[in-house]
This record gives structure tokens, C-alpha cells and sequence, in this order.
């Protein structure tokens, strides 16, 4: 008899564990926002050919484009594990639907310490004209500059030291040394946070756009507005710039 | 395999909507199916585009395409019956006026030149007309009909027209499962027929596709000038051997004029900043769309080479990618310039002018 209640507890007690093993790990679905700011002050498209923002360098200047890539987002687990998250966005602030990147994977439960992404993309990733939507958006890099894509598009007007209006077209891809020679332009960036991830959210990814023109370069925009593409020192100063400009900001993905 | 997939998303996009209309608009025809039509994507479109656009409440069909093509060439649809869609959209043109201001039926004459028709359905933000006034294909279609000086009709006049005469109930029976005709079924129709109008095989394409005797080395001396950030600087706008539809199928400012009589996109918008722009127009087929800008202004290509070389004025939403303006523009050599026309005379697809299937069927 007390084998047999012995059997029916084990067999209650696999039967238990067996259906916790059985559940579903909880899964959630994670929404990247990208937000933009000028120093702290939000950036729309509201603000576009508004003449309301003055650069480090001092000049009075508004924008009337804003389009950048990020790709290669990567969550990582307090296990070191790494959660990659598939795909790519073009942000273009003229469109809302493009300021919202929802991961196309569920992403499990847990604690995380870190995100990353690439700024642009990576070597491997920046092949000409493989991506069919980033094709018929306009947003190739010539190959006679590296090919590829671009990387940001960031365009707008500013005033010179007469007050009239010039344009600058602060465009970043891959850098061409010379003829034929190319160097990688992109940015990796790695942010420790701690979050965790038990409810659909949002994380934020923020771009500061006045750090583009003050760190560590200071960006005088009377000597460096147009044809910057194939200018060499250009590209590496934007590049350099831009480890200053991305941020995480809000993560509402746990209760 | 691309374009397979295709055929059989127009497939069953076209028998849920034949099933939607069969039952809503015609007890008869229950069992009656419109056929799913096969289009020839172009290869290189297939290499480097997304699938084209076709609204899910609006599949290609063989008899919805048709249909479509027979209205496009119909006078039926204007206000005496003397002008139908291709008296301004002319095959041979690449589906635009040969004309600077199209003339209508009452002999009104516009402020823009017709805008050609095709690769429509790779438009990626679906806003047609010059201004971006229509927010899709179907909604375009709708509008020159009731336009006081293109056709100058009335809707419920135009519908009472079609449905007098003993085909079109047919016809529209055929392409959407009733004999009830609405001027959304017509536009619906014209639409199907313009999604079908795809242009992709000129010499350049053929010279990107692996054929380095399609074009001659001046066509590619002008490639790289049209590339080239410090002379042509075309692509930002334009398109590129990455981007076939040669253009960005967007609105800009391109310095023709300092102050605007034509406010484009900005009378749509309403917002200053957009006052002066137009859609960027495909440089497809140029050689036979001339006069050309939205207004058909310059007559040859040479003088839009020129505007773009040292013809450039300052006006306050001007695109800052117009470089140089002070000065004109970038001041290119007469060689750069007669390059830079061969290449683009060389994205003019010659089979697209004398296509049969676009003909008049009537």
C-alpha cells in the first residue's frame, strides 16, 4: 500500500514537474523607439527649416533632412548570452512609421546588461545594392566612394557670416583614401545597462544631432557644409563624432 | 523565383478579391473568377527592387487589365466624349504629352506638363501627380476625369455613360464580378492597366545586366559623372545602378525659379517648406518625353543639363543638395555635359514605346 501511495506522489510530483517543464518560456515582443534631440531639447519634424539651433562652433543653422541607419542590435543576457536581433532600420525623421523598429522575434524573459548595435553597417553587411527596400529609399553610396550604402543623411541650411543662407549636406558612409582605396566608416557602439525584459516594450535609442558638430571634432560649417562624400577627413571626423551622439534612453520592457 | 512568387500573390490576392466582390455585388456570378494576370518583372528590378506595390483590394487580372486599357483609351470618360486618358498619355511618349500644357476638352490649357506613366507600382511612397496630390494609384485615376480643364466630366455622368452601352457592363461583369459600374470599379480598372506599364530593359539595364556592348564608353564616361558627388551629384535624386527606378519618387526644390507661381507639393501641404517642390521624375526614357521639369519648360535635355550645370537661383526651400548656387551650379565642361546626356539618353527602352500589349485596343 505504501508503495503504491509512494507511486501515485512520484507520479503527481513528475507529472507537476513535467508540465513546468512543458510550459512556454514567456516570450515578449520588444519595440525599438529612436528619438531624437538637440542637447537635451526634442528634435520632430516639426522642427524641420526652423532656424532654432546653433552648433558648437557657433553657427545658426535648421535642418530639413534626417536619415540614418542602424543595424546589427544585439541584447545581451546577464548570462552572456547574446539575443541578436534580425534586420535593420532606416530611420527617416519625416516619417513616424520609420521611428519605431519592432524586433520581428519574440524575445525571451530575462535580466540584461548590455546593448549594441552598429551605426551604419559593418563590412560585411554594407554590400551594394543588396537590400531591395534600401535600394528603391535612394540610400546607395556610389562605388566610386567604397559603394554600399549610406549611412546617415543629415542635411539643412545654416547661415554664414553674412546671414544669408548656405546648405550643408552632412552625408556619412564608407571613406575613400584615394582611387580604388576605401577604409570602413561604421561605429559599434556598446552600451552597459542593466534592464530586464518581462513585458512587451519599448527600448529607446537616442541621437543627440549637436554632437555631430562638437566631439571630439569641432565642425565649422562655412569650411565643411557640401560635397563632404568623397572628402576623406570628413568622413573620419564624422565617425569620430559620432561616438558621442547615440544613447539608450527610456526601456519600458519590465513591470 | 521571385517572380513566381509574384504570380502567385496577384493569384490569390485576385480570388479573395473576386470572392469579396462575388458576394457582395452579384448573386450570377458566384463561381466566376477573374484570372490572375502574369507580369514580366524586369531582371533587373527583380535583382535589386522589393515585389511591386499592388493594393490587396486591387489584384492584376487579365480582364481587370483590359478593362482598364479599353477605359484609358475611351473618350467615353470625358465631359463631350472627345478625350480619353491617352489623348495626353501617349504610348509613344512613354505615356506623356509631347505638348508643354495638355489642352482640354474645352480648351483649357494647364500649368504642368502630363507626367509619363510607368513602374508606377514601384512609386514607394504612392503619391502621384506632380504635387503628390493623389495618395494612391486608384485615387489618381479618379481625378483628371473631374478636372475642369482635363476632361471636364462629372462622375455619376461618366458612370451613366459606360453603363449605357453594351459592353462595359460586360466587361466590368468580367474584371470585378458585377454589371454595376462605380467610378471606383473604373479607376480600379485604369490602375490595373497602369501597374502594367513597366519600362526596365534600355541599353543601360541591358549594360548593368552583364552586356558591356549595350552601351558605348561616353554612355559610361557620363555614368560616372552622374555619380560623381563633385560634378553630376544626379544620383541623390536620380537613382543609381543600385536604385533602376532613377528616381527617388520624392519632392524637391530644384532651383528653377526664385519665387514660385506654382506652389507644388506646398499648395497640398499647406507648409511653407514645401512650396516649390515637385516629384522627382524617373529619368527613364527621356528620349521620349520631352519638354521636360513640371512645368515643360526646356524643350531638350541640353537645356535641362545646363539649368542643372549653371542655371541654378536661390529661392528659400531650394534642396540643399543643389550645390553652387550662387554661381549656377557646378559648371560642368561641354564634354561632361554631352557625356552626361549619353548616358542618360541610354535609359530610353525603346520596346516600351511600341509595346503591343499597351496599345490601343479600341
Amino acid at each position: 500500500m505504501k508503495k503504491i501511495a509512494l507511486f501515485l506522489i512520484a507520479s503527481v510530483l513528475l507529472l507537476s514537474c513535467s508540465d513546468n517543464d512543458n510550459n512556454p518560456p514567456a516570450n515578449y515582443t520588444v519595440n525599438f523607439k529612436f528619438t531624437q534631440n538637440w542637447d537635451g531639447s526634442n528634435f520632430t519634424a516639426a522642427d524641420f527649416g526652423a532656424f532654432n539651433f546653433t552648433n558648437a562652433h557657433g553657427e545658426t543653422l535648421s535642418i530639413t533632412k534626417l536619415r540614418y541607419l542602424i543595424s546589427r542590435i544585439v541584447l545581451q543576457r546577464t548570462s552572456g548570452e547574446l539575443v541578436p536581433i534580425d534586420g535593420y532600420n532606416l530611420v527617416d525623421v519625416s516619417d513616424p512609421t520609420t521611428l519605431t523598429f519592432t524586433a520581428n522575434q519574440q524575445i525571451e524573459a530575462g535580466d540584461f546588461n548590455k546593448i549594441s548595435f552598429v551605426y551604419g553597417f559593418n563590412q560585411a553587411d554594407n554590400q551594394d545594392g543588396a537590400y531591395p527596400d534600401l535600394n528603391a529609399a535612394n540610400w546607395n553610396w556610389p562605388s566610386q566612394l567604397g559603394g554600399g550604402y549610406h549611412f546617415m543623411q543629415f542635411e539643412g541650411k545654416y547661415l554664414d557670416n553674412a546671414g544669408a543662407q548656405q546648405p550643408f549636406a552632412y552625408h556619412n558612409g564608407t571613406a575613400k583614401v584615394s582611387d580604388g582605396v576605401f577604409e570602413q566608416n561604421y561605429v559599434s557602439f556598446d552600451f552597459n545597462t542593466d534592464f530586464s525584459i518581462n513585458n512587451n516594450g519599448d527600448i529607446e535609442i537616442k541621437m543627440n544631432i549637436a554632437e555631430w558638430f562638437k566631439n571630439p571634432n569641432l565642425w565649422d560649417l562655412n569650411t565643411l557644409n557640401v560635397t563632404l562624400m568623397p572628402n576623406y577627413q570628413a568622413q573620419k571626423m564624422m565617425q569620430e563624432n559620432a561616438s558621442t551622439v547615440f544613447s539608450i534612453g527610456e526601456i519600458t520592457t519590465s513591470n | 523565383m521571385k517572380f513566381k512568387t509574384y504570380l502567385l500573390f496577384f493569384g490569390l490576392c485576385g480570388s479573395f478579391i473576386f470572392y469579396s466582390c462575388s458576394k457582395s455585388n452579384s448573386s450570377d456570378s458566384d463561381n466566376y473568377t477573374p484570372t490572375p494576370l502574369t507580369v514580366e518583372i524586369p531582371a533587373i528590378f527583380q535583382q535589386l527592387l522589393p515585389p511591386p506595390t499592388i493594393p490587396q483590394n486591387n489584384p492584376l487580372t487579365e480582364e481587370g487589365v483590359l478593362l482598364g486599357k479599353k477605359l484609358f483609351y475611351d473618350p467615353i470618360l470625358s465631359g463631350d466624349g472627345t478625350q480619353a486618358c491617352a489623348s495626353c498619355h501617349l504610348q509613344a511618349n512613354s505615356f506623356t504629352d509631347p505638348n508643354r500644357f495638355s489642352v482640354g476638352i474645352d480648351g483649357s490649357i494647364g500649368t504642368r506638363n502630363a507626367m509619363p506613366i510607368f513602374n508606377v507600382a514601384w512609386s514607394i511612397n504612392q503619391k502621384f501627380f506632380w504635387d503628390g496630390r493623389a495618395i494612391n494609384l486608384e485615387d489618381q485615376a479618379l481625378q483628371p476625369v473631374t478636372n475642369p480643364i482635363e476632361m471636364n466630366n462629372t462622375w455619376p455622368q461618366a458612370v451613366a455613360s459606360l453603363q449605357a452601352t453594351e459592353e462595359y457592363p460586360v466587361l466590368f461583369n468580367q474584371a470585378f464580378g458585377t454589371t454595376t459600374i462605380t467610378k471606383e470599379l473604373v479607376a480600379k480598372a485604369i490602375a490595373q492597366f497602369e501597374r502594367t506599364l513597366i519600362t526596365g530593359n534600355a541599353p543601360f539595364d541591358q549594360y548593368l545586366q552583364g552586356n558591356t556592348n549595350a552601351v558605348s564608353q561616353q554612355v559610361i564616361n557620363g555614368f560616372t559623372i552622374f555619380m560623381d558627388p563633385e560634378r553630376g551629384d544626379c544620383f541623390h535624386c536620380h537613382g543609381s545602378d543600385t536604385n533602376p527606378l532613377w528616381t527617388d519618387n520624392i519632392f524637391h526644390n530644384n532651383g528653377m525659379d526664385e519665387t514660385f507661381t506654382d506652389r507644388g507639393l506646398g499648395d497640398i501641404t499647406g507648409d511653407p517648406l514645401d512650396f516649390g517642390k515637385f516629384k522627382t521624375p524617373s529619368l527613364r526614357n527621356l528620349a521620349f518625353t520631352a519638354p521636360y521639369m513640371h512645368d515643360g519648360r526646356f524643350e531638350t535635355l541640353d537645356e535641362v543639363i545646363n539649368h542643372y550645370s549653371e542655371g541654378l537661383v536661390y529661392s528659400e526651400t531650394i534642396d540643399p543638395l543643389m550645390k553652387f548656387v550662387s554661381d549656377g551650379g557646378i559648371h560642368l565642361t561641354p564634354q561632361e555635359k554631352s557625356d552626361l546626356k549619353a548616358f542618360l539618353l541610354s535609359l530610353s527602352d525603346n520596346q516600351f514605346t511600341t509595346n503591343p500589349a499597351f496599345q490601343n485596343p479600341n
